[in-house]
C-alpha cells in the first residue's frame, strides 16, 4: 500500500520544514549572557510532526483524486452518500428520528442549565443558518450583512417593549414581519447586481444598521444598548432563570422545526424552483418566464424573516442587546454554517450550526487556539468536501413515459 | 404574427438599432443574418423585454408589447432560446426540461411534451438523469431548444443555434428546427450568422448591417442575391 514514492515526499517535506523552521524553533540567542541555546528536541518533533502531515495529506488527496476519477469514469451510477441512503431508508430513519427527538426533548433534564443555554444560542444559529441558506444555497445570492436582520428582529422587541411594552409572543412575529420589510429594502437597491458587487453592498448594509444602532442615541441608546428586556413569559407564571432558560430552549426547538418546515415546503416550491433557476443562470431563468425582479425580493425578505425572528429570540434570551452583538463577524459565521453544512441542504445547515458553535464553545480550554483550529477546519473543509459536511441531494424529478413505459 | 416598427435600442449611448422594421407571419420560418456586431441578438433582446426599445414599436398579435417585463412577453407565447445555449448547469436534463415548462401547470400535457421532445431528441431521454452542465455542446443545444419548446411557444426566437458546433450536428440541429415549424406549426425567427444554413431551412431573409435592415427577399432570391453572395456565403 505505502509506496516508497510517498515516504521518500514525505521526508523531503519534512527536511525541508525542519530547514524553515530551524532558525525560530532551533537557536535561540540570549543576549544578556551572550550565549546561543541550540534546541535541538524542537528540530526533531518539527520533523516528525511535519512527516505525519504531509503524510496524511498525501493520503487525503490521493483518495480524493481517486473519487474524482471515479466519477468520470462512473456510468450513470450517482453514487449516494450512505447518510443520504440512510435518510431513504424508512426503516433507519424513523428510528434514529424517534431517539433524536426524545433526545432533544429531555436535553435540558439531562444536561445543566450552562449547556441548555449553549444549545439555545445554537438552535438560533440554525434558524439563521436555515434563514441565509434560502438567499445563498436556494437563490445564490451571497448576502454579507446578514447580521443586519438579526439586529432589526432583536431590537424591535426591545425597543417596542421598552416603548409600548409589547410582549414576546407579539414581539415575535412583528420582528419577522420588520425583518421581511428590511430585506425588501436591501433587495430594491441590488436587483441589478450579482456576485461580488452584491456581496460588498450587502456588506454595506450591515454596517449601516449596526452603525445607525450605535450613533443614533435617542432611537436605539447606542453602544450602551437595552437592557432589562423581559423573558418570555408562560401563562403570566414567574420562572426562575433556569426554568425560563428551559422554556426559551422549548421555544427554539418549535421554532427551528417549524423553521425547517417552512424551509422545505418552500424548496419544492413553484418559488423554490424559480430560486433554483436564478441561481443557475439569471438570463436563462428570464427567458423561462420567470419574474427576476420578484423571484429575488422574495428570496431577501423569506430569508430575512427568519433573521428577525432569531433576532427577537435573541433579545428575550440574554435580555440585553446591543450593537457589539451584530458585527460583520457574525454575518460571517452564519455563512460558514451555511457554506461548510452543504449550500442547499437542510440538515447540513443544521450539522454546521451546531459545529460551529458547539465546537469553540467546547474548545474553551484551548481558546487560545480556537480561531487557529476553526481556520483550519475550514480550509481543511473546503478542499476535501467542497459540497458541505452533508451536501444538498436535490430531489430528482421522474418521468414515466405516457405512450410506453419501458422504452428508455 | 410579430410585428417590428421603427425599433431603436441602445446600450447607454452607443445605438445597436437603428429604425429596425421586421414582420413575421404565423407559422413561417425567417430568419435574420449579418455580421458579428450588426444587432441580431439585441433584436432578438429586444423582442424579449430584456433589452427594452427606445423608440419603436413592438407588437405581437396585433397587441402592442413594447416595453413589457420579459416574463409577461413569455407568458404570451414568445419564447427564446438564449444565444450560448443557457441551460442550467447543475440541474439534471429532466429538471431543465420542467423548467422551461415553468408557467404551464397542466401535468398531463407536460408529460406529454417531455416525450415529444424526447422523441425529436432520442439523445436527451438516454441522458435525462445527467446534469446539464456535462453534457456535449450539441446536446446542450438540443437541450436548449426542447426547453424552449416545454413553455409551448407560438413564437420560438433561436438565437445562434449553431455556435460552436460540429457541422454534422448543425446540420441535424437544423433539420429538427424545420420539423418542429412543419408539426406544430410554430412559428419560428432564427437569428443566424451560418447564412447559408439559415436560408435554406427559413422561407424568407432580412440582412441586418449596422444595425439597419439593408435587405429583405426570399430565401431563394436572397441566395441568388449577389452581395448576399459575397459578404455573407462566401463565395
Amino acid at each position: 500500500m505505502i509506496k516508497f514514492d510517498e515516504i521518500k515526499r514525505a521526508v523531503l517535506v519534512s527536511i525541508w520544514f525542519m530547514f524553515l523552521t530551524f532558525p525560530i524553533m532551533v537557536i535561540r540567542v540570549n543576549p544578556v549572557e551572550h550565549i546561543v541555546e541550540w534546541r535541538w528536541k524542537n528540530m526533531v518533533l518539527v520533523g516528525i510532526g511535519s512527516f505525519l502531515l504531509s503524510f496524511v495529506w498525501n493520503y487525503l488527496m490521493k483518495r480524493k483524486e481517486l473519487g474524482s476519477k471515479e466519477a468520470e469514469a462512473g456510468e450513470e451510477t450517482i453514487k449516494i452518500s450512505l447518510f443520504h441512503r440512510a435518510l431513504n431508508e424508512k426503516k433507519i430513519y424513523l428510528p434514529a428520528l424517534v431517539i433524536f427527538g426524545i433526545f432533544t426533548i429531555s436535553f435540558p433534564f439531562i444536561f445543566s442549565m450552562y449547556q441548555t443555554t449553549i444549545m439555545v444560542t445554537a438552535l438560533i444559529y440554525v434558524m439563521l443558518g436555515l434563514g441565509l441558506n434560502i438567499v445563498v444555497g436556494l437563490a445564490g445570492l451571497l448576502d454579507l450583512g446578514y447580521v443586519a436582520f438579526y439586529a432589526v428582529g432583536a431590537y424591535s422587541y426591545a425597543l417596542l417593549n421598552y416603548h409600548f411594552g409589547l410582549s414576546f409572543w407579539i414581539a415575535l412575529p412583528i420582528g419577522g414581519a420588520l425583518g421581511a420589510i428590511f430585506g425588501i429594502l436591501l433587495g430594491f437597491p441590488v436587483l441589478r447586481l450579482r456576485g461580488d458587487y452584491l456581496a460588498i453592498v450587502t456588506l454595506g448594509f450591515g454596517e449601516i444598521i449596526r452603525i445607525i444602532l450605535e450613533n443614533w442615541n435617542e432611537f436605539s441608546f447606542g453602544p450602551s444598548g437595552i437592557a432589562n428586556i423581559p423573558r418570555p413569559p408562560l401563562f403570566g407564571m414567574d420562572l426562575s432563570v433556569h426554568g425560563s432558560t428551559t422554556y426559551i430552549y422549548y421555544i427554539m426547538i418549535v421554532l427551528c422545526v417549524f423553521t425547517i418546515f417552512v424551509v422545505n415546503r418552500l424548496q419544492d416550491s413553484r418559488i423554490g424552483r424559480a430560486w433554483i433557476a436564478l441561481r443557475e443562470d439569471e438570463i436563462a431563468c428570464q427567458a423561462m418566464g420567470i419574474d427576476k425582479a420578484r423571484t429575488k425580493l422574495t428570496a431577501f425578505s423569506l430569508g430575512a424573516t427568519w433573521a428577525g425572528m432569531a433576532g427577537v429570540m435573541f433579545a428575550a434570551k440574554t435580555t440585553f442587546v446591543n450593537p457589539a452583538s451584530f458585527t460583520l463577524w457574525e454575518s460571517i459565521i452564519v455563512l460558514c454554517i451555511v457554506v461548510l453544512g452543504g449550500m442547499g441542504s437542510i440538515i447540513g445547515v443544521i450539522a454546521g450550526a451546531l459545529v460551529l458553535v458547539l465546537t469553540p464553545e467546547y474548545l474553551r480550554a484551548f481558546s487560545e487556539y480556537r480561531m487557529l483550529a476553526f481556520g483550519t477546519l475550514l480550509v481543511v473543509m473546503m478542499i476535501f468536501r467542497p459540497g458541505g459536511i452533508i451536501p444538498n441531494v436535490r430531489r430528482t424529478y421522474k418521468f414515466e413515459s405516457v405512450k410506453n413505459a419501458d422504452k428508455s | 404574427m410579430l410585428k417590428l416598427k421603427n425599433v431603436q435600442t441602445f446600450y447607454g449611448n452607443i445605438q445597436a438599432l437603428k429604425s429596425v422594421t421586421i414582420e413575421i407571419a404565423e407559422g413561417e420560418i425567417v430568419t435574420l443574418i449579418g455580421a458579428n456586431g450588426a444587432g441580431k441578438t439585441t433584436t432578438l433582446m429586444a423582442v424579449c423585454g430584456v433589452v427594452p426599445p427606445r423608440s419603436g414599436e413592438i407588437s405581437f398579435m396585433g397587441d402592442p408589447i413594447t416595453g413589457m417585463e420579459p416574463d409577461k412577453i413569455v407568458s404570451l407565447g414568445i419564447c427564446q432560446v438564449p444565444e450560448g445555449r443557457r441551460i442550467f448547469p447543475y440541474l439534471s436534463v429532466a429538471e431543465n426540461l420542467d423548467m422551461g415548462a415553468f408557467l404551464r401547470n397542466d401535468k398531463m400535457e407536460i408529460k406529454k411534451d417531455i416525450e415529444y421532445v424526447f422523441d425529436l431528441f432520442p439523445i436527451l431521454a438516454e441522458r435525462r438523469h445527467q446534469a446539464g452542465g456535462t453534457l456535449s455542446g450539441g446536446e446542450q443545444q438540443m437541450l436548449a431548444i426542447s426547453r424552449a419548446l416545454m413553455a409551448k411557444p407560438r413564437l420560438l426566437l433561436l438565437d445562434e443555434p449553431s455556435l460552436g458546433l460540429a457541422p454534422l450536428i448543425i446540420k441535424k440541429i437544423f433539420e429538427i428546427i424545420g420539423k418542429i415549424n412543419a408539426e406544430n406549426n410554430t412559428t419560428i425567427f432564427l437569428v443566424e450568422q451560418n447564412a447559408n444554413l439559415a436560408l435554406k431551412v427559413a422561407a424568407r431573409g432580412y440582412v441586418i448591417e449596422n444595425g439597419r435592415i439593408t435587405l429583405t427577399d426570399s430565401s431563394k432570391n436572397l441566395l441568388a442575391n449577389e452581395e448576399v453572395k459575397k459578404a455573407y456565403l462566401g463565395l
